[in-house]
């Protein structure tokens, strides 16, 4: 179980002001659950997973994965698809998994699983943007993560590339069972992913809503179960998305 | 291309030979059978291993130490304030006062030569190389530390890659400058090498001499570049396509 308690992080200089990003937010979630944190832009998810991710220093916060999960049980993917330019396709995936045992075959196998076997000794400069995605998304899975961070990973995608890697995310995961916290500001996304999707406030960053979807997967975000609750949810809290949030539970 | 533009100078040259008809013109023939004979008598194969070895070792001691400041100094301002002025100071002293200074201070010996060479050259690295390290791409150094990368893979594939084009650019400049120092060096206060056979030549007004030792030692430039530093610039940039 993973249970994270952001005390402050706040930023000295950001346009000359001091900026307090999050404040006294806790934040859990079981083992192998799909969580998803929405938010208005600016509220502080990504600088939450950075915290959660070990990529920040300066908060004060308490991360607790688990005894026995080890940090190089995280993976992580960004926004961008951040791979090495100089190095393949397999090597950016067994970049971050060398030494384990049997890594590179299982490398290749979900190379391969994700339908990127033809181009595993191209350079990611060769590949579409959705390709490069995948490619991010198999690096995070490669490592067998018990805990998965992923902010915005699929922005900026056309509508069908966006599903077909979704689908592939999901896949991925009901094999693996990994923890996932899953970063987005659409909330349409959130409702066809995730198992529990949090709201953020505006910053200072905390969680205002918390809310609970047990329909079957897989789900479309533009499927009509998914779109009844989004209006349900935005008609009972309609500054929701703004970040000024309602009750602390939702029963849902 | 090159064959043609290698020809165009030999005819050129043979040109001006014919037309100058002075003993300080000498045509390409006399100086090629030249070159046969020294290469024959060993003396210039001997004296053009000297030079090369001193070439290699300035260079490697430049590039190791010069790249080492500059990583250090592109990362961690403070530094960087600190040996600011050092720097301008080193990149701003003629070539020819550090020779002179190292030969009196350290006496006319190989390691001094080989020191002031490398003084020389290190400044500019130093600089090609801060650039670089200024330039480095935090977002990817996130996901080596999200990864938890230990610290010879993340600075050997993730790090030092970004660098390459700077080392490249670094390399190529020094070699050419490093080059023309050694000889200088070498003229100054070494009995051994191009430079000091030169400087013999020089005295004797021997000026095919000087033209056989010129052109075997450019020959060997080009070699390097075109045998060394052309295929692993293209192999550390096949991903650019």
């Amino acid at each position: 179980m993973l249970t994270v308690h952001v005390r402050e992080k706040h930023y000295a200089d950001r346009g000359g002001r001091r900026h307090l990003a999050l404040r006294d937010l806790r934040l859990s979630a079981e083992d192998g659950e799909f969580v998803c944190l929405v938010g208005p832009s600016g509220c502080g998810k990504s600088t939450l997973l950075n915290i959660i991710g070990g990529l920040d220093a300066t908060a004060q916060a308490s991360v607790d994965l688990d005894a026995g999960a080890a940090a190089e049980d995280v993976g992580f993917m960004f926004q961008e698809p951040r791979l090495m330019p100089w190095l393949t396709v397999r090597q950016n995936v067994c970049l971050v998994c060398d030494g384990r045992p049997g890594a590179e075959q299982r490398a290749l196998e979900l190379l391969r699983a994700m339908e990127l076997g033809e181009v595993v000794d191209a350079f990611p400069g060769a590949l579409s943007g959705g390709m490069q995605r995948r490619v991010a998304l198999a690096r995070a899975f490669v490592i067998e993560p018990r805990l998965l961070l992923m902010d915005e990973p699929f922005v900026s995608l056309d509508a069908p590339t966006a599903a077909r890697l979704r689908e592939m995310l999901i896949t991925l995961w009901q094999r693996r069972r990994a923890t996932v916290l899953f970063v987005t500001h659409d909330l349409r996304e959130a409702l066809a992913l995730a198992d529990r999707v949090c709201f953020l406030s505006a910053s200072p960053g905390r969680i205002v809503l918390e809310h609970r979807i047990d329909l079957p997967r897989p789900r479309d975000p533009q499927s009509v179960e998914v779109g009844r609750r989004y209006e349900e949810l935005l008609s009972r809290h309609p500054g929701l998305l703004a970040g000024l949030g309602g009750d602390n539970q939702d029963a849902a | 291309m090159r064959l043609a533009s290698l020809v165009v100078f030999l005819l050129l040259w043979q040109v001006v030979a014919v037309v100058a008809q002075d003993a300080t013109v000498p045509m390409p023939a006399v100086v090629f059978e030249r070159i046969g004979a020294e290469i024959a008598s060993m003396a210039l194969p001997h004296h053009l291993g000297v030079t090369l070895l001193r070439v290699s070792v300035s260079f490697a001691a430049a590039m190791l130490i010069g790249a080492a400041v500059g990583i250090a100094m592109g990362r961690w301002p403070m530094l960087d304030r600190f040996l600011d002025g050092w720097l301008v100071l080193g990149l701003n002293i003629p070539a020819l006062v550090t020779i002179i200074l190292c030969y009196i201070w350290f006496g006319l010996n190989d390691w001094a030569a080989i020191l002031a060479v490398a003084l020389n050259k290190i400044p500019t690295v130093v600089v090609t190389v801060r650039e670089g390290a200024r330039a480095i791409d935090p977002r990817l150094m996130e996901v080596a530390r999200a990864y938890r990368l230990p610290v010879s893979r993340k600075f050997l594939q993730v790090y030092l890659p970004q660098l390459y084009p700077y080392l490249f650019a670094a390399a190529r400049a020094g070699l050419s400058l490093i080059w023309k120092i050694v000889l200088v060096v070498e003229l100054l206060g070494r009995s051994e090498g191009i430079g000091f056979q030169l400087n013999v030549f020089f005295q004797f007004f021997d000026i095919s001499g000087i033209l056989a030792y010129t052109l075997v030692f450019a020959a060997v430039v080009l070699l390097v570049e075109a045998l060394v530093m052309r295929p692993m610039e293209r192999r550390l940039n096949r991903w650019r396509q």
